[in-house]
């Protein structure tokens, strides 16, 4: 005899079984395509994380882009599905002042307040990823005049400048290098766009990905600003117990180094 | 002829809808009819005015805990709001392209007598519920839309209104697993969308009615149903078709010979007996 409650129960076994078999391929996966942390969003996009769970994945970004810069993810090109992005070496963003893309976001995973300055949308504030400039590739840096990526960069001068530096193997010619300044650049990749080496000598990346971050530890002291964080500080004491071990012993005893 | 439209009367214009549907986005995205509509089923704006959002997606993302805008929630409502009036699963069956794809499979599978062989389908109907759970717990484990990014109906409407990729295997496979694996396998068993919206639906006003005392139980409208368990009056008792699993397409009620079935507004609690 098989009690309605036996069935029951296997039932709901079974089923939690397959939720739970389920639920592990589709994390899995899930999780492999959001890893994916080289992808460039569109102008105001939000933290990637947040983003990831913001976009609702309805185009209209790409619809309101003139120039079809912005494109969604599709399926086989190994990026969080229907998210949209950007590839720059085939096209970049042209940083339209009117910036369509962002407004029109239902979602708000393109934020307009961040692209904003005293009301007014602000392109120059968008911060989609930082170039990089690869000076072993670049011919600017091997000494031939070059300035591709100075000249086609929308903040000519400001996120990328010049740099001279006197060529000692020739001697009487000049390096006129591409720095990038991080805080200006928006990454809108106008520069990789325009690089004349076979593969891209500056790049974009994402700002997570190139840019370093210095921590709390360390203020600039010739810095007005930067040094009222000091205001508030409180002193923060740490007291380390002194051994008690012998300070011979800590000199002879050296069986822990290896 | 005549005959012949009254048959598929409601599937002819189903398909009109569907594809019609898909055309205005496809128009808003290429050739600039973008004041009509813009954007995709996940979420659009409709006349450059009125938003309108999937209510499944916004779910998710309230699990994966993203901030959710006002448009977002206004879009979300008039769609549950509008699906909740003409019956929840009218998406499914009158919006959804995957419909279409589904509808082939099973077209075919009826043709080359697959149901004939497998008789009993070896899964359950509430699969979709378990699935719309497990979405809701991803998403707010994972912190982002879980089923947004498998989801084989946003990667059909996107393939359609934004460019193709690799999305015809998904198409593809969906067709498939219809076919050979499991009758209304998608539609009818693991979509999670469509287990929302059979819940959302619940309450809806257009419903089918069964007249009882007109059926002839020919049985013709239980095979052509792609939620059979749903019509459990057929020749039994006149009551309404009231499950949410119910999708409106009318199928049923253009293939009765009998006038058995027709669409009717719900009957309100009181008037019953």
């Amino acid at each position: 005899m098989v009690s309605e409650r036996r069935k029951f129960i296997l039932g709901t076994a079974r089923a939690t079984g397959l939720v739970a078999l389920g639920g592990l391929v589709w994390s899995a996966y899930v999780d492999e395509v959001t890893a994916n942390k080289l992808i460039l969003r569109p102008p105001g996009a939000i933290k990637e994380e947040d983003f990831l769970a913001t976009c609702i994945k309805c185009g209209m970004c790409v619809e309101a882009c003139p120039f079809d810069t912005l494109v969604l993810a599709k399926p086989g090109s190994n990026k969080p599905l229907g998210t949209p992005y950007f590839e720059p070496r085939d096209i970049p963003c042209y940083m339209c002042p009117d910036i369509p893309c962002v407004p029109v976001c239902p979602t708000g995973a393109l934020d307009e307040p961040s692209v904003t300055t005293n009301g007014e949308l602000d392109i120059n504030k968008s911060t989609m990823g930082v170039a990089i400039v690869d000076d072993k590739n670049c011919i600017a840096f091997w000494g031939i005049q070059c300035d591709a990526c100075y000249r086609a960069c929308p903040l000519l001068d400001e996120a990328i400048f010049l740099k001279y530096e006197k060529n000692e193997r020739t001697g009487k010619h000049a390096f006129l290098m591409p720095v990038v300044n991080s805080d200006i650049c928006t990454g809108c990749g106008l520069c990789e766009r325009a690089c004349v080496t076979k593969d891209p000598a500056i790049i974009v990346l994402p700002r997570e990905v190139a840019l370093g971050s210095v921590g709390d530890f360390y203020v600039k002291g010739w810095d007005k600003e930067d040094e009222k964080r000091l205001v508030n500080a409180k002193e923060i004491k740490t007291t380390t117990k002194l051994s008690e071990k012998s300070a011979m012993d800590s000199l002879n005893d050296v069986g822990d180094l290896y | 002829m005549n005959s012949l439209f009254k048959h598929y009367r409601f599937l002819i214009m189903r398909r009109i809808v569907q594809v019609g549907v898909m055309l205005l986005y496809v128009g808003g995205n290429y050739w600039g009819w973008d004041f009509i509509i813009q954007g995709n089923l996940s979420s659009s704006l409709l006349l450059n005015t009125v938003p309108l959002s999937d209510p499944y997606a916004a779910l998710q993302m309230f699990a994966a805990g993203a901030v959710i805008t006002t448009n977002l929630i206004i879009g979300a409502l008039i769609i549950t709001v509008f699906y909740g009036l003409v019956g929840g699963r009218v998406f499914c069956s009158w919006v959804c392209p995957v419909n279409i794809i589904t509808d082939a499979a099973n077209y075919l599978r009826e043709k080359v007598g697959f149901n004939e062989i497998q008789k009993k389908q070896p899964a359950s109907r509430n699969l979709r519920y378990w699935i719309l759970g497990l979405s809701l717990i991803l998403s707010y484990i994972l912190g982002v839309t879980a089923f947004e990014f498998i989801s084989p109906i946003s990667i059909t409407h996107r393939a359609i209104i934004f460019g193709l990729g690799l999305g015809w295997a998904a198409m593809l496979i969906i067709f498939l697993f219809d076919l050979f694996i499991l009758k209304n396998g998608w539609c009818g068993h693991l979509c999670p969308l469509g287990g929302f919206y059979s819940v959302a639906g619940k309450l809806s006003l257009i419903r089918v009615d069964h007249n009882e005392e007109n059926c002839t139980n020919c049985m013709k409208c239980k095979v052509v149903c792609p939620e059979s368990q749903v019509l459990f009056m057929v020749n039994k008792e006149s009551i309404q078709v009231l499950d949410g699993e119910c999708t409106n397409c009318g199928r049923c009620i253009e293939v009765c010979d009998d006038d058995a079935l027709n669409f009717s507004i719900r009957k309100l609690a009181k008037e019953k007996k």
